[in-house]
């Protein structure tokens, strides 16, 4: 019972992990019978909790705005990619250079590392000097810097390698839901056991305030290149698993506004928090993916207007959605709060209770003065 | 001699759109990340205005409905976080570009619209021994009149003097009786104004317009606006030719897909050596 008592937090947040991975290979299991639509929001969404998870290290945790995910993923797609596509079959994806500038594959977990590896080592030399910069102009160097990978990577130069603008193909990519949902969970638990440690408090101290921080004895360039260093990792193994979920890839799609679509993941979850991010990123790619598709298809909860919800109109009716979001809910859904059971269970068993007992008690009290 | 012409054509037309970053982050400091979405639109008015109204009419019309524009994303997304950190903002700002895209796509329904060609505009002509297109004559002359004009507004007329306070000191302005919505409003407008101008420009070299067509030259034109200086006028004139040239110089020399990379590559040498651009006065960061 001591036990049970000191660790409760923790044991719900496992017990809450334990669910979820339950629902995902009942979901695996039930394989066919389960309609596509839910299986690839399940997947997508693993991938971009992830991401958003390690943009929120940087945004939320570290007080740097940062906007080249994309380009870190991007790499770490095409890592992933370049060194998995099997031998045998190379041939036939770089039909237009000969089979390509390499002749071997590292097996799939190998290539996964790799996939965070390259970035981390792109986002040390990038970092030196973008991250002396300040807030704003931060954003845009490593918004350039994104937009430099992507038309670099599909520069006729390196196309034996990256096979220049056209997409590569057959490399080995997980099938099952699961795998997906092992590999963002375990990446985002390393990035929780992080701010947890004296390195993530150390993180928190810069983004309050960076003079105080510094005057304290932290280390800023040392704990910023860090931050930054981490998360590209982490955003490399997203992209990897993006690459996997797509099983075709083109550096065109990595463009701005997927970074942009991160970024607002991170905001309606609330910056700063990590439950949050998770839980914004399941929403968004449900929202876009599957609950608001029948606005493309001419009918929307029975009304028929196929002149209004034609292709399109559900990504006009999400992005007004989420500018009220940014500009009335600026906390997004959790702040700077993580989940937590006893407070949503507070939420119904007290508050709404009290609230409707508020609103009844009124009613009667004015009814009573009449 | 003709690349020659087509950079310092390129840099007029990113002048245009540099001009609006940098007068909206001289007030606000914000980058308005929703600008070259504006220069989008303007550029999707003008395709869809010209099908049903002549060009004397069109053009007029575009340059309004894109200040309309401009002044209510101002007033929904800008105003009401006056208080609130940068960084939300920012973020706002990110939520205006991603919505005005995505209403694009909508309207276009994801094909390519065909920018009217006007014929005025597209006649060739030769100067020092180059054949170009007149377009390519007209934007530096056209530049250079709206930056006279520009620069007088604002060191000889009442509304840029105040936009001169609000630049240096916001909350003192404010103090000394200076309606600042009003002059942010304005900015806002004159940006929108230039922007509209730019995309007419911008867009007679191009065969069409997409949803994300705002998103290059938009990112070059803040660039530009850092080079010369953020909050400089002048910076950000200069800046933008530099770049524009540099560019084509480099398309000459073949190696066209380096011409996007210099420009970021030249961004960030910039932000390291000297943050504060050519233009730009230098601030020290106090407690």
């Amino acid at each position: 019972m001591e036990f049970l008592k000191k660790y409760k937090k923790q044991l719900e947040v496992v017990a809450a992990v334990l669910l979820l991975f339950v629902v995902i290979v009942i979901v695996d299991t039930l394989g066919n019978s389960v309609p596509r639509v839910i299986v690839s929001v399940l997947k997508k969404s693993c991938i971009y909790a992830l991401i958003a998870v390690s943009l929120n290290l940087l945004n939320g945790f570290t007080g740097l705005f940062s906007l080249g995910q994309a380009g870190f993923m991007l790499i770490g797609a095409y890592t992933y990619a370049i060194l998995t596509i099997p031998a045998g079959i190379r041939e036939g994806v770089y039909y237009m250079y000969d089979g390509g500038a390499l002749h071997f594959s590292v097996p799939l977990i190998v290539g996964l590392i790799l996939a965070g590896v390259v970035p981390a080592i792109f986002a040390y030399l990038i970092g030196l000097p973008v991250l002396k910069l300040k807030s704003d102009y931060l954003a845009i160097a490593t918004l350039g810097f994104a937009e430099i990978v992507r038309a670099l990577i599909q520069w006729q130069g390196f196309a034996p390698v990256t096979n220049g603008s056209i997409s590569l193909l057959k490399y080995p990519y997980f099938k099952k839901i699961w795998p997906f949902a092992l590999v963002a969970g375990i990446c985002i638990l390393l990035i929780v056991l992080l701010l947890k440690s004296t390195y993530g408090r150390a993180f928190k101290a810069i983004r309050d305030d960076e003079i105080s921080a510094e005057a304290m004895g932290i280390n800023l360039a040392k704990h910023k290149q860090m931050s930054f260093v981490i998360s590209s990792f982490f955003a490399g193994i997203g992209g990897a698993l993006l690459a996997m979920y797509q099983t075709s890839l083109t550096a065109t799609a990595f463009t701005s506004a997927m970074t942009y679509e991160i970024l607002l993941i991170v905001v309606i979850g609330g910056i700063g928090s990590i439950t949050g991010s998770v839980l914004g990123s399941f929403l968004f790619i449900a929202c876009s993916e599957w609950w608001l598709r029948n606005l493309d298809s001419g009918k929307f909860l029975g009304i028929s207007l196929p002149t209004v919800f034609r292709s399109g109109f559900r990504l006009v009716v999400f992005s007004v959605v989420i500018m009220v979001i940014v500009l009335f809910f600026r906390k997004g859904i959790m702040g700077e709060r993580e989940l937590d059971v006893d407070r949503i269970w507070n939420f119904f068993t007290k508050k709404i209770p009290a609230f409707v007992k508020s609103r009844f008690g009124k009613k009667t009290e004015g009814e009573k003065a009449e | 001699m003709a690349y020659l012409l087509a950079g310092i054509s390129a840099g007029g037309q990113y002048a245009l759109i540099a001009i609006g970053y940098t007068m909206v982050y001289g007030i606000l400091r914000l980058i308005n990340f929703a600008h070259a979405d504006v220069f989008m639109v303007a550029g999707l008015l003008m395709v869809y205005l010209t099908t049903s109204v002549p060009y004397y009419i069109a053009i007029p019309l575009v340059i309004l409905i894109t200040v309309l524009v401009a002044f209510t994303i101002e007033k929904c997304a800008y105003s009401p976080l006056r208080e609130a950190p940068r960084m939300s903002v920012m973020i706002s700002a990110i939520g205006v570009s991603y919505l005005l895209q995505n209403v694009a796509l909508y309207v276009t329904g994801g094909q390519p619209q065909v920018y009217p060609q006007m014929e005025f505009f597209s006649r060739t002509v030769t100067i020092f021994g180059a054949t170009t297109k007149m377009v390519t004559v007209i934007t530096p002359l056209l530049v250079a009149v709206l930056v006279v004009a520009l620069v007088f507004l604002i060191n000889k007329t009442k509304i840029g003097m105040a936009m001169r306070a609000s630049s240096v000191d916001f909350n003192t302005a404010r103090l000394m009786g200076i309606r600042i919505n009003s002059v942010i409003s304005f900015t806002f407008i004159i940006g929108a104004v230039l922007a509209a101008i730019g995309s007419m420009l911008y867009f007679n070299n191009y065969p069409s317009v997409i949803p994300t067509s705002g998103s290059m030259p938009g990112l070059k034109a803040f660039v530009s606006a850092v080079v010369g200086g953020i909050g400089s006028i002048p910076g950000a004139v200069v800046g933008a030719f530099i770049i524009g040239i540099c560019e084509n110089l480099l398309k000459m020399l073949g190696l066209t897909p380096f011409s996007d990379a210099f420009t970021f590559a030249l961004l960030i040498v910039i932000l390291c050596v000297k943050p504060s651009g050519i233009f730009g006065e230098k601030k020290i960061d106090k407690v």
